[in-house]
């Protein structure tokens, strides 16, 4: 979290400095503001700032000699100039002496985010160093890989080993194992965790939806286009790529793909200038890609640039010890969302479901639990709530929407489409009945 | 008294399977009931020729005048090109802890990035700035949780990197602050 990140914004005009402070609070900062050099100088002999945004030309004291004089201060903070687009040349100056970047007026949100997340990463790289002796790791963002399995912790300690580094990953498991859910806790836990992770299922992108997707365009390259377009590989700069269905890429795709994560820089489509990216890659896959390098399908040596370390997430057959644990953790999360209370499980469903198979691995598991949820009595999670073959789960598994539409109108007609009454009967507002009326264009025969 | 709800006024022409998905999604993600009202603001007057886009501050300042009182919060959806004096555009804002917000879904169109039209992502996106902004004026800030609604975006495409929900910290966050405002 940017909680402990402290900015001073130093602006003489006030809708500057509104703005900005208002922009910063929102990403969690510690935001102070003043509108002259002296002022600033005065709050910075008092207090420790991380960041200073000061614009290069106030009256008085103006923003370079501001600048040269809190580099004498002890803790030195970070220093970014504000300029109008006239004096970028002071601004370049203001680089050579030291200044850690600057930004044009009026900013592009995208690159003043960018330029924070930046700023942010080298105050908490700074911190780390100075704390390391008493550095205590704990995993950030992991509310959602659940179990306690002697697996799952194997699991845990990798992330947590392979998170700080740079390295490309690839992880393993069956399909609904929760592969994204891990390539997220890695992010979560990186220093590149300010900055976005993109996620590119590769199993959904046709080869030639490929190059504008992965690299962009620029404007003038489509009629119609009225802004340039950021590729994928861009917009995870300074952040991680995570490719989702690895195996499925086409052989030309594999050569666009090596080409660019060995040189971290591409062209748009219609451009010719060239962009770096500085991401790291996450990929995920349920085939055996070390038999498919084998038999040839998929280039040995993208293989190697992609497998540095591989994380194995094992299917929920082999940590059945978890599979409570898992209920319960879905039940909080639906009925949360549902806005209901809690509901609790009869003992024979439980043991329905620790007995159960999971092909289809937690994800199974949850679409399970959702489903008893929406079509259940609202207090306990029944036998007769959970389907009892394999073959009911997998077509239910998409007609959630459908079972929820069936499950409204019974009550409707059972309340008569007194929608108070129906709206109690279904636990929700009625509100949320009128919008599910109308989803579902419901109308009374 | 009447129910506290929150209140959307649209400014612009939207059409119905728009305004009835954003609303059912906005009461989904808040529990709250979603009152649809239609404003005819001029916004003429907001208008800056030069940047040839509509000054949200302004906008909001009227917003907050028309406001009903039975809003928890009141939201402005938009059409047009919004932008802030120190930012060359926004999709919305909202300031923390306050009464109202605004969101345009201008740079929200496929079109204008030269892709086909997506009328279904159009208004995911939508109303994925609109449930972002409300959830600052609910008081909650930026989340690093990768697909949290939370999440800060500044670009189109980020948007659909997220999902249309709170992350689990940030829904339990929403409660306690929805809890200690009522
Ligand atoms: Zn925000
Ligand atoms: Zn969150």
């Amino acid at each position: 979290m940017t909680d402990k990140v402290s900015i001073l914004i130093v602006d003489d005009e006030e809708s500057v400095r509104d703005s900005l402070y208002s922009w910063f609070i929102d990403d969690g900062f510690h935001v102070e503001c003043a509108e002259n050099a002296k002022k600033a100088l005065s709050i910075l002999n008092e207090t420790e700032f991380d960041i200073v945004l000061a614009d290069i030309k106030m009256p008085g004291m103006d923003g370079m000699e501001m600048h040269r004089r809190i580099k004498a201060l002890p803790m030195a903070p970070i220093v970014i100039i504000m300029t109008a687009f006239a004096s970028v040349d002071t601004a370049v100056q203001a680089l050579k002496d030291g200044a850690f970047d600057y930004v044009t007026k009026p900013f592009d949100p995208d690159d003043l985010s960018h330029l924070i997340r930046n700023a942010a990463t080298q105050v908490a790289l700074r911190t780390e160093n100075e704390n390391l002796k008493e550095k205590i790791t704990s995993l950030v963002d992991v509310e959602d890989i659940i179990g306690e399995s002697e697996a799952l912790k194997k699991v845990l300690s990798e992330v947590e080993s392979v998170a700080q580094s740079n390295s490309s990953v690839i992880i393993t498991g069956e399909s609904g194992t929760g592969k994204e859910l891990v390539a997220r806790a890695i992010h979560s836990n990186s220093s590149r965790k300010y900055f976005p992770l993109i996620c590119v299922h590769c199993g959904s992108l046709t080869e030639s939806l490929l190059e504008s997707e992965l690299f962009g365009h620029e404007k003038g390259a489509f009629t119609g286009a009225t802004f340039n377009r950021k590729g994928r590989f861009e917009m995870a700069d300074g952040g991680t790529v995570f490719l989702d269905e690895i195996a499925t890429v086409s052989p030309k795709m594999q050569i666009e793909l090596l080409r660019v994560l060995e040189s971290k820089s591409f062209v748009r489509v219609g451009g010719n200038k060239e962009i770096t990216s500085d991401f790291r890659v996450i990929c995920a896959t349920n085939r055996d890609l070390k038999s498919m390098v084998a038999n040839g399908t998929f280039r040995e040596d993208l293989y190697y640039r992609l497998n540095v370390v591989n994380i194995r997430i094992p299917p929920l057959r082999e940590r059945i010890e978890d599979v409570s644990l898992l209920i319960n953790h879905f039940i909080r999360k639906y009925c949360t969302s549902m806005s209901r209370d809690l509901i609790s499980i009869e003992p024979a469903a439980m043991k329905h479901l620790e007995e159960f198979e999971y092909p289809g691995n937690v994800r199974e598991l949850e679409n399970m639990v959702e489903r008893a949820i929406v079509v259940g009595n609202g207090k306990v999670i029944r036998l007769k709530d959970l389907p009892l073959g394999k073959e009911v789960i997998s077509s239910s598994i998409e007609s959630l929407d459908e079972l929820e539409k069936k499950h409204i109108v019974k009550i409707l007609e059972k309340y008569k489409w007194n929608i108070s009454r129906s709206a109690k009967a279904l636990n929700v507002d009625r509100a949320t009945l009128y919008n599910k009326i109308r989803k579902y264009e419901l109308k009374q025969e | 008294m009447e129910k506290p709800k929150i209140i959307l006024i649209s400014c612009g022409l939207f059409e119905n399977d728009l305004t009835g998905r954003i609303e059912e999604d906005i009461s989904h993600e808040f529990h709250y009931p979603v009152h649809l009202e239609e404003c005819n603001l001029d916004l003429s007057r907001f208008y800056n020729p030069g940047r040839r886009q509509y000054n949200a501050n302004g906008i909001l300042k009227v917003l907050l005048d028309v406001a009903p009182r039975e809003a928890v919060k009141t939201m402005g959806l938009l059409r047009v090109d919004l932008y802030i004096p120190i930012l060359t555009y926004i999709f919305g804002q909202a300031a923390l802890n306050g009464n109202s917000g605004i969101a345009s879904l201008y740079r929200l169109r496929n079109e204008l990035y030269g892709i086909q039209p997506d009328n279904a992502l159009l208004i995911d996106r939508f109303s994925k700035v609109i449930i972002h902004e409300l959830g600052h004026s609910f008081g909650l800030i930026h989340c690093t949780y990768p697909v949290c609604i939370m999440r800060s975006s500044t670009y189109v495409e980020d948007l659909d990197q997220k999902e249309k929900h709170f992350c689990y910290n940030c829904q339990a966050e929403l409660n306690r602050k929805k809890q200690l405002g009522l």
